[in-house]
């Protein structure tokens, strides 16, 4: 466990510093989360349709297509001058490797995220107040599920012509559950409903969590595999 | 049995079809450690795929690779261990520099002293003094000795080489054949596919010819390149 914890660190370090240097996905990812909430914030009447209502949504959707923005460039780097093979030909287990690309996924998505909530807040008016650790408990539970399985999907996808169309399609319905799950926590804490009342919903982003991280590691040796 | 040879590198029966192409029909290949054998053919002969096939980067479709007595297998990270491979493509990361791509290969092989042993390795390609330049900012052979001191990095006992020439100067390129053929004198084996006869001639024990994915020639090495060349011709003609 100690090898595989060394490897996916080492893996998760080498994207970071990429992506520091390059900042090619966080720049897009965090511009298209700021213009999707600039959007739907001119886009709503406050007669018709209160922010506590359509908030949640919002704030889903923009953390959700910023993550598919995010994913969309997880393995073109290894793409370039064929460097995947050089994780390939190391005397390392496939699963570390996705562990690794996870762990620095997350953190990319994590990033953009913690961007565009306060642009949330912002815009739409929210009073978080003491709702401030269940929503990052539920961000945390519902962006596992979806960037474990996006970051699955993205090394499928990334040999293919049409990789930047495929991978969406692929990963919005493996989506939704976490989607839908935690909209409805964020809409319960957004007015201030105990957190009693969402831990059946909690339970299922966190069992969600485990089988699709589960399941990516042992397949990503497959999906790796010219 | 392929398993039966303790050292070096063996292969039985390597077949590989793509769709209705079969770009391997077959190849079987023996070397003992300190044997280097270069692969000579045309375009589209197979070659690439024979190293991808033997570095397990790619599947056989038929027929199996073993290094050193143990199977090469996606399931067995160890059994990949001892090849140092150079592809076409330098397999580095062109935002990071020269230092840090062979940093995170050590990291990668468990390498005690990741820095040092990365400085010491593009030292060894005389690239001491741009250790911490961008890949992205490198020129083609530039770019071609740091992929060479990550393949060479780990002391690989099997080493597979793809055009390992290509892009490099004079100077470089005779750096480079000094520099195998240490290798191969303190017991590596070596697997070299070039198109430039006179390169690879001196550095090898045999040299083989593979057309239409079989081997069409599998020899010991004598006389001269330019001697061998025009049998070569003659091979590829089909």
């Amino acid at each position: 466990m100690g090898e595989v914890l060394r490897i996916a660190l080492a893996v998760a370090a080498k994207d970071l510093r990429v992506e520091f240097r390059s900042r090619t996905a966080l720049t897009s990812a965090v511009v298209f989360a700021a213009l999707v909430l600039v959007v739907f914030s001119f886009a709503r009447d406050p007669g018709r349709l209160s922010a506590e209502e359509l908030a949640p949504s919002v704030l889903w959707i923009t953390f959700a297509f910023g993550a598919v923005v995010t994913l969309n460039r997880a393995f073109y780097v290894e793409r370039e001058q064929a460097a995947f093979d050089g994780l390939l030909l190391a005397p390392v287990s496939r699963g570390a490797v996705y562990l690794g690309k996870l762990g620095a996924n997350l953190a990319f998505v994590g990033v953009v995220e913690l961007v565009a909530f306060p642009l949330f807040v912002l815009f739409f008016d929210v009073a978080v107040g003491g709702a401030w650790p269940g929503l990052l408990a539920v961000a945390l539970l519902a962006t596992i599920g979806f960037v474990a399985v996006g970051t699955l999907f993205s090394a499928m996808v990334v040999r293919t012509r049409f990789a930047e169309l495929m991978l969406p399609v692929l990963l919005l319905p493996f989506m939704v559950p976490p989607l839908i799950g935690a909209v409805q926590v964020t809409s319960r804490l957004l007015v201030g409903r105990p957190l009693s009342e969402m831990l059946g919903w909690l339970r299922l982003l966190a069992v969600y969590d485990l089988v699709f991280v589960t399941l990516c590691t042992l397949s990503f040796a497959v999906v790796a595999e010219e | 049995m392929p398993s039966a040879e303790p050292t070096g590198l063996s292969a039985r029966g390597l077949e590989r079809v793509f769709g209705r192409r079969r770009a391997l029909a077959g190849v079987d290949l023996a070397l003992q450690a300190g044997e280097a054998v270069a692969v000579f053919g045309p375009n589209g002969a197979g070659k690439t795929t024979l190293l991808r096939v033997l570095a397990g980067l790619m599947r056989p479709t038929a027929g199996e690779v073993w290094m050193h007595g143990r199977r090469v297998s996606p399931s067995d990270p160890e059994s990949r261990r001892p090849i140092g491979f150079l592809s076409h493509h330098a397999m580095l990361y062109g935002d990071l520099t020269a230092r840090e791509n062979l940093m995170f290969a050590a990291r990668l092989y468990g390498l005690a002293d990741p820095g040092g042993t990365a400085v010491a390795a593009l030292a060894q390609l005389d690239l001491a003094d741009r250790v911490d330049d961008t890949v992205r900012t490198m020129s083609r052979g530039l770019v071609q000795r740091v992929a060479l001191a990550r393949a060479l990095l780990h002391g690989p006992s099997v080493l597979l080489l793809d055009e390992p020439f290509t892009g490099l100067d004079t100077a470089s390129a005779d750096r480079l054949s000094d520099l195998l053929r240490a290798r191969r004198e303190a017991g590596s084996a070596m697997v070299l596919v070039t198109h430039h006869l006179a390169e690879a001639w001196d550095l090898v024990t045999r040299v083989a010819v593979l057309f239409r994915g079989r081997w069409v020639l599998e020899e010991t090495r004598a006389g001269t390149a330019d001697a061998f060349r025009p049998k070569y011709r003659e091979l590829i003609r089909g």
